[in-house]
């Protein structure tokens, strides 16, 4: 299974290199990253670390940019793609299980939960409240998961030509659950222990949680509605 | 009043004037040309004439002329911030789809041109 490694990044120089290490660590295949825009040097560190780079010329947000690892790894015919965070939050050496759980076709998208096992870094209190409510939300529209804002998944290239054709844009791993579930595709979760951060900041910032929830839930609700 | 009507008339007289400078310049889309001009020309034609509002007011059965000319001048405007934000999202459409057409087309570049180097 020829398999892509999608690392979406936007002002990130401090943690890419060690992001790209440690993927590298665990898996020999190829390692993308999807620079959105960002005014740092991310792009030449992923590039040193031995990472392929795709660059945006300007800031699309992150769902954008994860579409374009899809429409790259569709572009050149990769079997699966793995997608995870340039902040070094998602610990990739539960790579492998994610692979194999593609490979024995139990799943179509496998999405790793970080409350499945509670272990690791829990996220703050006021997003974990976020987050149980997105859970009940993204139940009502189908798609059973704990962990609907996780940004850490394994898809097969039937479930990433979907997304690669129609991505939602600013809040895209609830939506996109939603998406591939209502298309009929098999979710699978998997306990992974995720870190907080190493250096940086998150571009969601405190304040911005609450909001960005509300907003979250609108794009889902919005998402159900519309027609296919 | 007069002075009122005339500096009416002014404003409607200056706003063709801008659309119309406007066009000239290539600063501005026909198909929006048309609607300015003619919500220009509307306001235009109700300030020269006040009566003919409140004729149709009356033939509407709006008791005063002016709350009918702020009902629709608020549809009008109204009508028109949707369409431009029908237009916005679609233009994010655009942009999102040109860059990462670039950004792939730059990729398919570097590996014609050979491996990538490290700088």
């Amino acid at each position: 299974m020829r398999t892509l490694v999608i690392i979406p990044t936007l002002n990130e120089a401090q943690n890419i290199a060690a992001v790209v290490a440690a993927v590298r660590a665990q898996f020999a295949g190829d390692i993308v990253v999807v620079d959105d825009g960002s005014e740092d040097d991310s792009a030449q560190r992923a590039r040193g670390a031995g990472a392929l780079v795709l660059r945006h010329a300007c800031n699309l947000g992150i769902g954008a940019a994860v579409q374009t690892g899809f429409l790259y790894a569709l572009g050149q015919g990769y079997d699966a793609v793995v997608r995870l965070d340039g902040d070094g939050q998602h610990d990739p050496s539960f790579l492998p299980q994610f692979l194999h759980e593609l490979e024995a076709d139990r799943a179509d998208v496998v999405v790793g939960s970080r409350f499945l096992a509670r272990e690791g870094y829990q996220s703050t209190v006021v997003r974990r409240v976020g987050i149980l409510i997105l859970g009940v939300l993204s139940a009502l529209v189908g798609a059973r998961v704990t962990d609907p804002t996780s940004g850490y998944w394994a898809l097969n290239r039937r479930a990433f030509a979907v997304l690669a054709r129609s991505q939602p844009d600013d809040y895209p791993e609830t939506q996109a659950l939603v998406l591939v579930t209502r298309a009929g595709y098999r979710v699978r979760e998997l306990p992974v222990i995720m870190q907080a951060r190493s250096a940086g900041r998150s571009s969601i910032g405190a304040l911005h949680s609450g909001f960005y929830m509300v907003k979250v839930i609108l794009a889902v609700l919005v998402e159900r509605l519309r027609r296919r | 009043m007069h002075l009122l009507k005339t500096l009416a008339v002014a404003f409607c007289a200056a706003l063709i004037a801008f659309v119309v400078e406007a066009i000239r310049r290539n600063r501005l889309k026909e198909r929006y040309a048309i609607l300015w001009l003619g919500a220009a020309g509307a306001l235009l034609l109700l300030s020269v004439s006040p009566l003919l509002l409140d004729w149709i007011a009356i033939r509407l059965g709006v008791k005063y002329g002016t709350s009918l000319l702020f009902l629709v001048a608020f549809l009008f405007l109204l009508g028109i911030v949707l369409h431009f934000s029908l237009v916005i999202s679609s233009h994010r459409d655009s942009i999102r789809r040109l860059t990462q057409s670039v950004a792939l087309l730059e990729r398919a570049l570097e590996e014609q041109r050979g491996p990538q180097r490290e700088p």
